[in-house]
């Protein structure tokens, strides 16, 4: 049974694995830090906070400032998705985000029913720009 | 010796040192014993008697219903006829008490941290004033009081607390809040980011009365109005805000007639244990764990400092505990600390906004919940410590536990709420002060600071400029009423801010532009107080990006007003980047700075220009829906260049149609590209991570180890155990520059020396 635990991540609960929800690569092991199943790359943020302001007159641009801040992307080894992101300052030791106890985890969905697609609630705003229906 | 102090008194001598202690108290500060609890209190022997009694659930679901009622004819009042701007747009909230002081209601559309803060003041006028026979608690009674130390938000709110007697005994409190804004700080309009101690924050009313007999009294009032830069404010919103509650009385004294006593104790008291047992069972079907969240700071708003803010939701079983410990250190002479209690109540509104939204909104959302902390940190700061922008950590309360709580809610197979992402969380906005153009003295803040941007969504983009993290149903206000109250004129408003997004397969909601001048007063000054100039403020989730960095610009030295007399075509449109960098404005000093400025006048004409901020994206860029891109490259709020480099789509420039197959190539191209650049955890952990901060950061917080604390105090990097924190002392910026231009003025005259010597010489 797989438990939905982020967008891009479930645990096996019976091979108590970390996987990959969008191509089932098996990361590491669910009592690990599934971090440690991915790719890592450290990123200039001017890269993706692109300089708004004109560099050669502004040291403030709008970009956060590489000196202060890096932004670490975490990539699925085999499909490259981009499964979390993290900013910090340069040398910062990446966070521990998620620890669960996986035992417990089983005891917890013995009785609970697969879920193989994540719920969103009862309601949720149509996405806008994408209108036409693909029903016929 | 030892045998001595063992030894205890006999009873009634130590009744008697208890009482001559009680009785010689030479100061009534804010109580530890009040301030560190946030649970709800046991019952009383009368919520006892009636609760162990079988209930009507219908009949309490109509007190419930006219209670409601009550509380949202009491709010109407206090927004229609309240002169604060923070009364008008919607910071304000009216609230109900049990009698032992537990928040149990608070009008609809309140902001449920200004209330939930205010069962602190009440039990300590419980615990002090009810007995006292200089003072005392009678019916017709109000107290006032705005000290964040003894409960409250920031000192800006001020609240007016009256008991309900219904024949003759106490049966609840009601109160009033408002944001007011101006109370006599050493910068106007009430959040002094200059304040260096808590002397320089203004009024700082424990709970006390100031009303007696259903009337204000004028003595004391006038001491009040006397203390701060707007004294017809002062009066007005005092007697609203009574009015409000005394309204909120007398709807109250109605449904006691009708339906007794024992309906209105019973539901008060009901009202929280449901929620408590509610919130209890939520924890039990989370997964057992530990989910982490961290995020920096980078601003005491006199400088950039990078502070540390983390927390961990630890759960087991039904019991779950918030850990900030790790978190930066207090600064003893900056105002961005924040009291624990303040923060408890950012960090209730933060699971009521985002978490549990459909629970009732009182205190007892976090009554079961352990909040542990460092003591001298920035969250949980001495009482001695200045906190009037203490909005910078609260803020932070009330959007990061999303992060946690998203990793943990994930699994379940239902849903509270949407899976959101952090919202945009600083108070962009402007802080003014001086003399209006019909000659007030006046001093307050813009209604910007409620447009904030929504996080992005699981299934939908975030709203632009929605609201306060602190409320969902606060305006961003009409700028026609601020030009005729002010001489602030808004030359740019609400111009989405483009290419300031918070990327992902859903993008957060933008911010927008605010362009502001004077015009009309001898005397006029902004202030504005927001963290992240440097690094990001809002962060994205599961992959999403957080928001860019925000910049302060300004153009000094001109007159706005007379370059458009002479030219009325010279400035093109009122837009930031196109000001900043084609700088239409003949002959001014354009500036790009900190978010963080404290209080300085602004001459005619001169542009001071901020933005609201976006929230943070959701999912991974190349997941976005392509017509979505182009959709916002349509709408103005991306660039092509944007659609290009971040998500990757490929599209005709004239027509904007996509061209999906070469897109899809060129997302498995970066895919592939992904994959290539990225290292392996490990090794990227070892070649990463250094044993300390930079040295060039200066660094307050943990770093590996949340026992150990860096800080720099006084120019040093020093290092402190996490249950040892000493504050932390700023070296005043304008000394520091001093500093380095007297440096520079003596190299400079050792260079022209030297030239002087060569030139005699030869």
């Amino acid at each position: 049974m797989n438990v939905l635990i982020t967008e891009y991540l479930r645990i096996n609960l019976d091979t108590e694995m970390w996987e990959c929800r969008r191509c089932g690569q098996v990361l590491i092991g669910a009592r690990e830090n599934y971090k440690r199943g991915l790719l890592v790359y450290d990123r200039d943020p001017r890269e993706i906070h692109k300089p708004l302001l004109d560099t050669r007159r502004y040291d403030r641009t709008f970009s956060p400032d590489p000196a202060w801040c890096r932004i670490l992307e975490y990539y699925c080894p085999k499909c490259g998705t981009m499964m979390e992101v993290e900013y910090v300052p340069p040398g910062h030791p990446p966070l521990r985000d998620l620890e669960l106890d996986i035992d417990a985890l089983k005891l917890q969905w013995k009785d609970r029913k697969e879920v193989a697609e994540a719920p969103l609630g009862e309601y949720h705003p149509p996405q806008r720009g994408h209108q036409h229906s693909h029903g016929h | 010796m030892n045998d001595i102090r063992e030894k205890a008194l006999p009873k009634q001598e130590q009744a008697l040192l208890d009482k001559f202690l009680a009785d010689h108290r030479l100061f009534l500060g804010p109580d530890p014993e009040i301030m560190r609890n946030h649970s709800i209190g046991p019952r009383t022997a009368l919520e006892e008697a009636i609760l162990s009694q079988p209930q009507d659930a219908h009949q309490l679901n109509h007190v419930r219903g006219l209670v409601t009622a009550a509380l949202d004819e009491s709010f109407t009042m206090c927004n229609q006829m309240g002169a604060a701007p923070g009364a008008k747009w919607g910071d304000l909230v009216t609230a109900v008490f049990t009698a032992s002081g537990d928040l149990s209601m608070i009008a609809p559309h309140g902001i449920v941290g200004f209330a939930s803060v205010c069962h602190y003041p009440i039990k300590f006028i419980q615990k002090y004033w009810v007995d006292d026979p200089t003072v005392g608690v009678k019916e017709g009674d109000g107290f006032i009081h705005n000290d964040a130390r003894y409960g409250g938000i920031h000192n800006t709110d001020q609240s007016m607390i009256m008991p309900l007697y219904y024949q003759g005994e106490l049966v609840c409190w009601v109160s009033a809040t408002i944001h007011e804004g101006e109370n006599g700080a050493c910068e106007p309009g009430g959040m002094p980011a200059a304040a260096e101690s808590k002397f320089d924050e203004g009024l700082k009313m424990p709970p006390f009365k100031v009303v007696e007999n259903w009337q204000i009294k004028r003595d004391l009032l006038t001491f009040l109005q006397n203390s701060v830069r707007d004294p017809k404010l002062q009066l007005e919103d005092m007697k609203v805000k009574l009015h409000g509650v005394m309204r909120l009385r007398d709807r109250l004294l109605a449904v006691l007639r009708e339906y007794g006593r024992d309906a209105l104790v019973a539901m008060l008291r009901k009202n929280l244990e449901d929620v408590e047992a509610e919130v209890r069972r939520r924890i039990r079907e989370l997964p057992d764990g530990v989910a982490r969240v961290q995020c920096f700071m980078d601003s005491t708003l006199r400088e950039n400092a990078m502070q540390k803010l983390q927390m961990a939701v630890i759960v087991k079983g039904e019991e779950m505990i918030c850990d900030f410990r790790g978190s930066s250190p207090q600064f003893m002479n900056r105002s961005v600390n924040t009291n624990i209690a303040s923060f408890k109540a950012a960090l209730v509104t933060g699971f009521l906004q985002n978490v549990w939204p459909d629970l009732p909104h009182s205190m007892a959302a976090l009554s079961p919940i352990k909040i542990v902390s460092d003591r001298n940190s920035i969250l949980d700061a001495d009482g001695d410590m200045p906190q009037a922008m203490s909005l910078m950590p609260l803020f932070k309360a009330c959007t990061i536990p999303t992060v946690p709580m998203n990793k943990l809610n994930y699994s379940l197979p239902h849903r509270y709420t949407a899976t959101i992402a952090p919202q945009y969380d600083q108070a962009a906005t402007f802080i003014y002060g001086g003399l209006t153009q019909h000659g007030d003295v006046t001093g307050n803040f813009c209604a910007d600071i409620n447009g904030c941007g929504q996080g992005a969504r699981a299934d939908a983009d975030g709203e632009h400029a929605i609201s306060p993290v602190f409320g969902f149903m606060a305006d961003s206000g009409e700028h026609e009423i601020n030009e005729e109250d002010t001489p602030i004129i808004r030359l740019g408003a609400q111009r989405l801010a483009k290419d300031r997004v918070g990327f992902g397969k859903f993008r957060g909601g933008l911010g927008y532009e605010q362009i502001a001048t004077m015009r009309g007063s001898g005397m006029w000054g902004f202030m504005t107080g927001c963290e992240g100039s440097k690094f990001s403020s809002a962060q994205g989730l599961f992959g999403g990006y957080s928001s860019p960095a925000y910049q302060l610009c300004k153009v000094k030295g001109i007159n706005v007003f007379d370059t458009l007399r002479e030219d009325p075509t010279r400035v093109e449109k009122f837009d930031m980047l196109y000001l900043m960098n084609e700088r239409p404005i003949p002959g001014g000093k354009y500036t790009s700075q900190d978010m963080g400025m404290t209080f300085e006048l602004c001459n005619e004409g001169e542009l001071y220009m901020i933005c609201q901020g976006t929230g943070g994206g959701y999912g991974d860029v190349l997941e976005r829906d392509p017509q979505m891109v182009l959709k916002d490259v349509a709408e103005d709020l991306i660039s092509h260049e944007t659609a290009r480099d971040i998500y990757k789509v490929v599209f005709d420039p004239s027509t904007l149609l996509v061209d999906q197959a070469a897109t899809d190539a060129l997302r498995a191209a970066e895919r592939r590209l992904r994959v290539a650049r990225g290292k392996p955890f490990d090794a990227f952990v070892a070649q990463w991570v250094t044993p300390e901060p930079p040295a060039h950061l200066p660094y307050f917080g943990s770093w590996d180890d949340p026992k150990v604390i860096y800080a720099t105090s006084a120019g040093q990097r020093i290092k402190m155990d996490a249950d040892q924190l000493q504050g932390v002392f700023m070296p005043n910026p304008k000394d520091l520059r001093i500093a380095q231009l007297e440096s520079l003025v003596e190299s400079l005259q050792a260079e022209l020396d030297q030239c002087r010597a060569k030139a005699g010489g030869g």
